[in-house]
């Protein structure tokens, strides 16, 4: 049977991890490529690189980033962060990575998601949505809130887009996948918003990539079997040495979430 | 050398990492000598089947892979697009005729599992229906590989489906006719089980 996946997500800025593994054998700690193959040995399901590279002039370093990670790492590999045309996805496709994530591109003109799906395939989109609860009437954050909408620019920059139907109106669209963040929860160590993410995965006929707020094991188990992700996604549990891949697994594993377990992983 | 199909489209970089960490030399190459002059071609691909046949067309490898192939029968391993693309059509966006290898159409997926999301993907364990294939040499029954796909080739009536994966329903994940060979999981993403079946089809193919 199709296993849930796990997911670590490396911070990638003009070529350098930001947040990443805190392991003291690396010999350059902010090499992604030194770090992806550790995930690779990990047993790792897929890696995913948000590039948040912010200046323009470096924002090609992540195709090196890619095409490097790809000649090392035997593993799916997910790029996002900055994509906004579809030369965008095709260079970072070729350079070697298998999905391609969608966020403010997506919210500025959806039917670049159609675009890009017919170019590419549905199965290489991921549209990434970014939702914040808001006070149902009032329409201002509130972390209890229970309307979800989506933020742009790390959460600071509201659309006013109800979340729910925007990620039935993405998977319309094309979209092959959906990486849905609670921005209430991310960074948060308080654990995925299962509500948001059993609402979003109830809602689409595609996969969804739980994250934001992963603070320990049982945080795993609960995207997948109470918020109905098909993935989850974590970056400080994994980055910090906290748990390692297998750890993670095998707890998912011994609560009741199918997941793959690779003896050879380190 | 290992020609890898250069048409625009697919992860050739994965595919070159994988073939090279084998120790055999990939060549990207779109070049109807260089294709020639290899032992062995890979046909790779992450896009929509339109653009794969469209591209194949516009840089004329549909004759130069025909011939290759077809006529001179060199081993060639289609993989994910590359793999549908060896059929006789696609339904992905309308109707597009394949290179017709494979004697099956490629049709959506429609899992009879209604909670089963589509695309498929991840990963999912392979059945080898033909566990003498060359491909599975070393690989247990139901070791698993990275899919990620939409559309899936449908059960080619000449007896070429050599493993499936079920879901919500089998489907042919690998097939092999005498020198063509495919897979709709990407070995060059599926850690050790995929290099080693990548390394048997360089190897034995």
């Amino acid at each position: 049977m199709l296993k849930a996946r796990v997911i670590p997500c490396l911070d990638v800025n003009a070529g350098r991890v930001v947040k990443g593994v805190n392991f003291v054998d690396l010999v350059d700690a902010g090499d992604p490529v030194e770090q992806a193959q550790l995930y690779d040995a990990a047993g790792a399901d897929e890696l995913c690189f948000l590039d948040i590279t912010a200046s323009h002039e470096n924002r090609d370093t992540i195709f090196d980033v890619v095409a490097r990670t790809a000649e090392h790492c035997f593993m799916p590999l997910t790029v996002g962060g900055g994509v906004r045309t579809t030369e965008d996805i095709r260079k970072l496709l070729l350079a070697g990575a298998d999905k391609v994530s969608i966020n403010t591109a997506a919210v500025h003109n959806p039917d670049f998601v159609r675009e890009a799906s017919e170019k590419f395939g549905a199965q290489c989109i991921v549209v990434a949505v970014d939702a914040k609860r808001v006070d149902a009437v009032t329409r201002e954050p509130s972390p209890d809130g229970t309307r979800f909408e989506i933020f742009t620019h790390g959460g600071r920059k509201a659309t006013g887009i109800e979340c729910i139907s925007w990620a039935e109106k993405m998977a319309e669209f094309g979209a092959g996948e959906i990486l849905l963040t609670s921005m209430d929860r991310d960074g948060t160590k308080n654990g995925f918003d299962l509500a948001l993410t059993r609402a979003v995965a109830d809602a689409v006929p595609v996969p969804v990539i739980a994250s934001g707020g992963v603070g320990n094991l049982d945080h795993l188990v609960d995207g997948i079997t109470e918020g109905h992700a098909s993935a989850v996604l974590a970056a400080s549990i994994f980055h910090f040495g906290t748990y390692s891949i297998q750890q993670a697994k095998a707890h998912m594993l011994a609560a009741g979430a199918p997941v793959r377990m690779d003896e050879t992983a380190a | 050398m290992i020609g890898i199909v250069d048409y625009g489209l697919g992860n050739l970089t994965s595919v070159a990492g994988a073939v090279s960490k084998l120790g055999f030399e990939p060549h990207i190459t779109s070049d109807a000598d260089t294709l020639a002059a290899s032992d062995k071609l890979i046909l790779p691909g992450v896009g929509a089947f339109p653009d794969g046949m469209a591209n194949l067309a516009n840089r004329g490898l549909i004759d130069i892979l025909g011939d290759l192939v077809i006529k001179q029968r060199k081993p060639i391993l289609g993989i994910c697009l590359g793999f549908q693309l060896l059929g006789l059509s696609s339904e992905e966006f309308g109707h597009t005729p394949g290179l017709g290898w494979i004697d099956a159409p490629v049709t959506r997926l429609k899992p009879a599992d209604n909670a089963l999301r589509v695309p498929h993907v991840g990963w999912n364990d392979l059945t080898q229906t033909k566990p003498d294939c060359i491909l599975f040499d070393g690989i247990a029954d139901q070791s698993l590989f990275y899919f990620v796909h939409t559309f899936h080739m449908e059960t080619p009536p000449d007896g070429s489906q050599v493993g499936t994966c079920d879901y919500g329903g089998a489907f042919t994940a690998a097939v092999q006719k005498g020198n063509v060979f495919g897979t709709q999981f990407h070995p060059e993403k599926s850690q050790q089980a995929g290099l080693t079946l990548l390394g048997n089809f360089l190897e034995k193919a």
